[in-house]
């Protein structure tokens, strides 16, 4: 009897060695692939326990997270993927340009052209166009001040320099 | 984005010297650059900058309106017209009658923005009201 349980619990031991060992490699080669699929999306990173595959890190489009989760679900062996991929939209890289309007920017420019004699500065359509003449460092404090103003433009071409 | 390799350096050193919110957009081949510069200094500095690339500013092809962190509530501001006083008006805006005069290169004292063009101001000897801020510098 002794015998016969001892054999038993040998072989369950074995089993459960076997599965324990059959089921490790795998997960390194699911890793492996896994990783490989996901590579080609910056940012995110894949772990693998007992087949189940864990996406994290962070992407900048909902496609993005997507795309990763249906590129590990093609691995083989996969069992289930558990996305906990961040979507973070990037700062806008181009943030909308302000123009100010012609009618306060006249307002303000004639406020600021005024202290500058010989200067003349035309507003049209967000453009400042600045004629006339100046000494370079009274020209670069009004160019400070127009851009200050958020024109779309400050056209100097017509404007000598002294 | 020629405009912006063109103007590297600039906006390198924009990035290097801590303008935290600095904002590059590209509108009709101008680029728009806009920040806040931690000092007067900074703002010095990137504005050189651009004038060693662009000298005296005639390409057309950038404006910049970089404002200054220290210019806050309580700051002291120095007037920096070219030789003349300072005039200090009742209201923001050259229609306002003048309550007083700063002296150039006189320290004031910035007590709150209208607007990035008027600052409302207090010179040491009480006088109290908006100037152009163009003539204000951050110390």
């Amino acid at each position: 009897m002794k015998l016969r349980y001892l054999t038993t619990s040998i072989m369950a031991m074995g089993l459960f060695f076997m599965i324990a060992c059959k089921s490790k490699p795998k997960d390194s080669e699911i890793m492996k692939t896994a990783t490989t699929a996901v590579q080609t999306i910056p940012g995110v990173t894949a772990d693998v326990k007992e087949g189940v595959v864990t996406l994290s890190g962070t992407v900048s489009t909902e496609a993005e997270k997507t795309a990763a989760e249906t590129a590990v679900k093609a691995v083989k062996d996969v069992k289930s993927v558990v996305n906990n991929i961040t979507v973070t939209p990037p700062a806008p890289p181009a943030a909308p340009v302000a123009v100010t309007a012609d009618d306060s920017l006249k307002t303000a420019v004639a406020a600021v052209v005024k202290d500058f004699p010989g200067v003349t500065v035309d507003v049209k359509d967000g453009v400042l166009t600045v004629t006339g003449e100046a000494k370079a460092d009274r020209w670069k404090t009004l160019k400070m001040a127009l851009d200050a103003l958020h024109p779309k433009k400050v056209d100097a071409k017509g404007l000598k320099v002294k | 984005m020629a405009l912006q390799d063109k103007y590297k350096e600039l906006l390198d050193t924009a990035n290097a010297s801590g303008v935290p919110d600095l904002q590059v957009a590209e509108l009709d081949g101008v680029l728009h650059i806009n920040g806040t510069a931690p000092s007067g200094d900074v703002k010095d500095k990137l504005w050189n900058i651009y004038g060693q690339i662009d000298p005296n500013f005639l390409s057309g092809d950038v404006v910049m309106d970089i404002q200054v962190a220290t210019a806050v509530a309580g700051a002291k501001v120095k007037v920096v017209t070219e030789s003349t006083n300072l005039n200090i008006r009742k209201g923001p805006g050259t229609d306002q009658p003048i309550v007083g005069k700063a002296a150039h290169g006189e320290i004031v004292t910035l007590i709150s923005k209208m607007n990035e063009q008027w600052w409302l101001i207090r010179t040491d000897g009480g006088a109290e009201g908006y100037s152009y801020a163009q003539y204000l510098q951050p110390e």
